[in-house]
């Protein structure tokens, strides 16, 4: 090992003797002796010498065209072009930001859908993404710790509270935490077990929410890409807009 | 649908392969291309400012040195900015920055991402600035990504001359990636992902009352301006701790499928570059037909392995393939297209947690990355990691059938096998006795904080392969940011970055030197179909020799015992 690594070493630094050139390259400024299909047959050799200004001088300029003029040129182009996802898309209401409508957010109010669990801090910590990194026979996710609750008792909650049976099939995205934390969307599966619990918190029918969730369901991207999910917080905002009769006191 | 999607994929990248292949040509050997107009000037420009003299050409030897150089240069540049971060103007917060930007660290994330690797041991929106983000991190996506095209363009090169000393210029192979392919295709791709919902500001974390009155910190910052290059330079290192599953990053099924797209299809059209410019169309093809072949095999294994009702559900009456640690957007699918492709480019773009996959989904991964990126590989690298395997059939095949050992009309003797052995050695020795050292000394197995047993061993063997891989995805439940790790994981990105390259390039000056041996019928043909039934069987066997055992402790042990 030693032996082809000092080989190895030696063969950068001087070069092979088998290539029948010289092995000292400063003095090779006059036009290789063997050379064909180069840029050009008689192309000159670079001294290794003369590499060093390119080299700093490359790591400087290079690093301000693509760390610095490119960024800029990005904010001169994206900025006035696309201001509110350049900004991170945000949702107001009224002067108050109510939240990203890409970011998942927690909801707990029976009258609310529901998010999936999160990992992301405390929950939907925008400030700390991240999954729970446990592996499936890792007995912690199934069957949690003191801080954590594992599959089994999110399965066993979210079944009381939508009130099914406990043998009822429920979608797996209801009981699993995304790779973010901050998924902001669930299956629209999910979704149909939650109708019945906001329609009764709301005092509505089973299908004026039906019909809601069904309008704020989003197919494939271009029919093919991804998979059918329902925006929770878009979904949430449109109940309490167009049933706004409806909506609990308490909102702000 | 699923299906769909990976057909849609694989036939686009097949499809944008030629034409990309023979504008990379293009770029290579200085000919004309549609961009001349816009970028001769500033091309030029850049010559006289650095120095460069773009008609000397260069000994593979100082090619190296170059590219050494430069380097070396990029990553004293960003331990610099990352050490000094806390005088950067701009956010966010200092509350917010909780991990500290320690002095290993801070080499281990240099190293890192001016290697391509992009490991990242720390998350994004809580230990860096949006200055350091995008002066450091950015910048060398760009230009690691670039000088990886550049050494795989003078690999070429080296076996597409004859009686050549020399294998061509790294600055102006170095310029002309970043002017003529990364730098526009980046300004276009950014400004889709921005319009497709990533952020692109340099606020402050937006503080929102959410619809239920509870408060929400959302970190927000110049996502858009890393997370395209971060793709096409085959790096990988996202924006924040969740990289591609953060909604920020990744917003909808559109910028993922893009982000794939941008990952695979400049590897893969480097074989055709490669074909074309050794004159031997059908050997690039064939080789991306092994690369295509191989893909499809872990495509098919690890979609199994995700999709199918997670057994430790049973009885619970869940229904659902593996959601754990994936998105609703992505679904399954599109969270396994988008592991199969980062593991196998050297990117790491990771959009679902690959610490929640089950065994064989890890497994899959785990083979990819320690095969040494041959599935496309990363922008540059696949190309030699790749051919390095066809030498090693070439010689297999050669001692079989008992024909002289030749490869487009190459010749390999002792010298040559010499080289193509180390290389095929280097990556195993490395690995293997990294995550021997790891899982013998406390230091490393303090990393194991949230998986044990034959996981926390998987998670190890991930670290250093793919490290070692330049590829830098992790299965997160390690924690890796203590200084032997810091440490460790930063040598086996470095022998994978230089040591490998080095290995290459040496090739590829004693290829250029050579003549051109014409066909014989002693000559085994190296653009047949059987020819590439012999690289597939090569890599297969290889990997299963260098690292069944280690393998057989990890996943397949858990994926058997329970």
């Amino acid at each position: 090992m030693l032996n082809i690594t000092v080989s190895l070493v030696g063969t950068i630094l001087i070069e092979s003797p088998n290539w029948k050139i010289p092995a000292n390259m400063s003095d090779s400024d006059e036009p290789a002796e063997i050379t064909s299909q180069c840029a050009s047959p008689r192309a000159p050799r670079a001294r290794l010498s003369e590499q060093l200004r390119p080299a700093i001088l490359s790591v400087l300029v290079l690093t301000l065209l693509t760390g610095c003029v490119f960024p800029l040129l990005l904010f001169a182009i994206a900025r006035p072009l696309l201001p509110r996802q350049a900004g991170g898309t945000l949702v107001t209401r009224g002067a108050a930001v109510i939240g990203s409508e890409l970011i998942g957010q927690e909801f707990t109010r029976p009258e609310y859908f529901q998010s999936r669990p999160s990992a992301a801090g405390s929950g939907y910590d925008g400030t700390s993404s991240g999954g729970t990194n446990l592996g499936p026979n890792n007995p912690k996710l199934m069957n949690g710790a003191a801080d954590f609750a594992g599959i089994r008792q999110l399965a066993e909650e979210y079944r009381k509270r939508n009130g099914l049976a406990s043998d009822a099939p429920i979608p797996i995205d209801a009981v699993t935490r995304s790779g973010s934390g901050l998924d902001p969307d669930i299956t629209p599966a999910n979704a149909e077990l939650q109708i019945s619990r906001v329609a009764r918190a709301r005092g509505l029918s089973e299908q004026a929410v039906r019909r809601l969730v069904a309008n704020h369901t989003k197919g494939p991207q271009f029919g093919f890409l991804g998979n059918p999910r329902v925006s929770v917080l878009e979904l949430n905002l449109a109940l309490d807009q167009s049933l706004n009769q409806a909506a609990p006191p308490t909102l702000r | 649908m699923r299906w769909l999607e990976y057909l849609v994929f694989l036939v686009i990248v097949l499809g944008l392969a030629r034409p990309v292949g023979l504008y990379l040509a293009r770029v290579c050997q200085r000919q004309r291309t549609f961009l001349d107009p816009a970028l001769h000037p500033v091309e030029s420009l850049l010559y006289r400012m650095l120095g460069v003299r773009p008609e000397q050409e260069m000994s593979a030897g100082v090619y190296f040195i170059c590219f050494l150089l430069f380097g070396v240069g990029c990553t004293i540049v960003l331990f610099l900015v990352l050490i000094s971060q806390r005088w950067l103007p701009g956010g966010p917060a200092d509350t917010y920055l909780t991990t500290p930007m320690t002095t290993d660290l801070a080499a281990n994330t240099a190293v890192s991402f001016t290697t391509t690797t992009t490991w990242q041991a720390y998350g994004g929106e809580n230990t860096l600035r949006y200055l350091a983000q995008v002066i450091g991190l950015v910048a060398q996506n760009f230009l690691a990504g670039a000088a990886g095209l550049a050494v795989g363009f003078a690999f070429i090169r080296g076996i597409a001359r004859e009686h050549s000393a020399t294998v061509g210029n790294f600055w102006v192979d170095l310029i002309r990636s970043l002017l003529w392919v990364v730098l526009p295709v980046t300004l276009v791709g950014s400004l889709v992902l921005i319009w497709q919902g990533v952020p692109l500001n340099m606020a402050p974390y937006t503080l929102v009352h959410t619809l239920e009155g509870r408060t929400q910190t959302i970190a927000q910052g110049p996502v858009a301006a890393l997370e395209f290059i971060k793709n096409l330079g085959t790096n990988g290192g996202g924006f924040f701790n969740a990289n591609g599953a953060h909604p920020y990053a990744n917003p909808t099924p559109l910028t993922n499928f893009l982000g794939m797209l941008a990952i695979a299809v400049m590897p893969a059209s480097l074989m055709i570059t490669f074909g074309h410019m050794t004159h031997r169309p059908a050997a690039g093809w064939v080789l991306l037909m092994v690369m295509v072949a191989l893909f499809v095999v872990g495509l098919v294994v690890c979609n199994w392995a995700e999709t199918a009702p997670p057994p430790q559900l049973a009885g619970l009456h869940i229904v659902g393939g593996n959601m754990e640690g994936k998105e609703v957007r992505f679904g399954v699918g599109e969270s396994v297209l988008t592991a199969i492709v980062t593991s196998n480019t050297s990117t790491g773009s990771y959009n679902s947690m690959y610490d929640s996959y089950q065994p064989l989904g890890v497994l899959v991964l785990l083979v990819f990355m320690l095969l040494g990126e041959v599935v496309f590989g990363g922008l540059g690298a696949g190309v030699y990691s790749i051919v390095m395997f066809a030498l090693v059939s070439v010689f297999l095949g050669g001692l079989m059938v008992g024909r002289t050992p030749e490869y487009l009309g190459k010749k390999i003797s002792s010298a040559e096998t010499r080289w193509i052995v180390l290389y095929a050695l280097i990556t195993p020795a490395v690995v293997l006795v990294l995550t021997g050292i790891a899982i013998v000394t406390d230091a490393g197995r303090a990393g194991l904080v949230t998986n044990f047993g034959p996981r926390g061993l998987a998670e190890i063997l991930f670290a250093y392969a793919s490290c070692m891989a330049n590829n830098g995805q992790a299965m997160a439940g390690l924690n890796a940011n203590s200084v032997f790790y810091n440490d460790t994981t930063a040598i086996a990105m470095l022998v994978g970055r230089y040591g490998l390259a080095a290995l290459a390039l040496m090739l590829s000056g004693r290829f250029a030197a050579q003549r051109r041996a014409p066909t014989t019928a002693g000559t085994l043909p190296s653009d047949t179909p059987i020819f590439g039934a012999l690289v597939f069987g090569t890599i297969v066997l290889v990997g299963a020799m260098c690292y069944f055992p280690a393998l057989a402790l990890g996943p397949i042990m858990e994926f058997l015992g329970h």
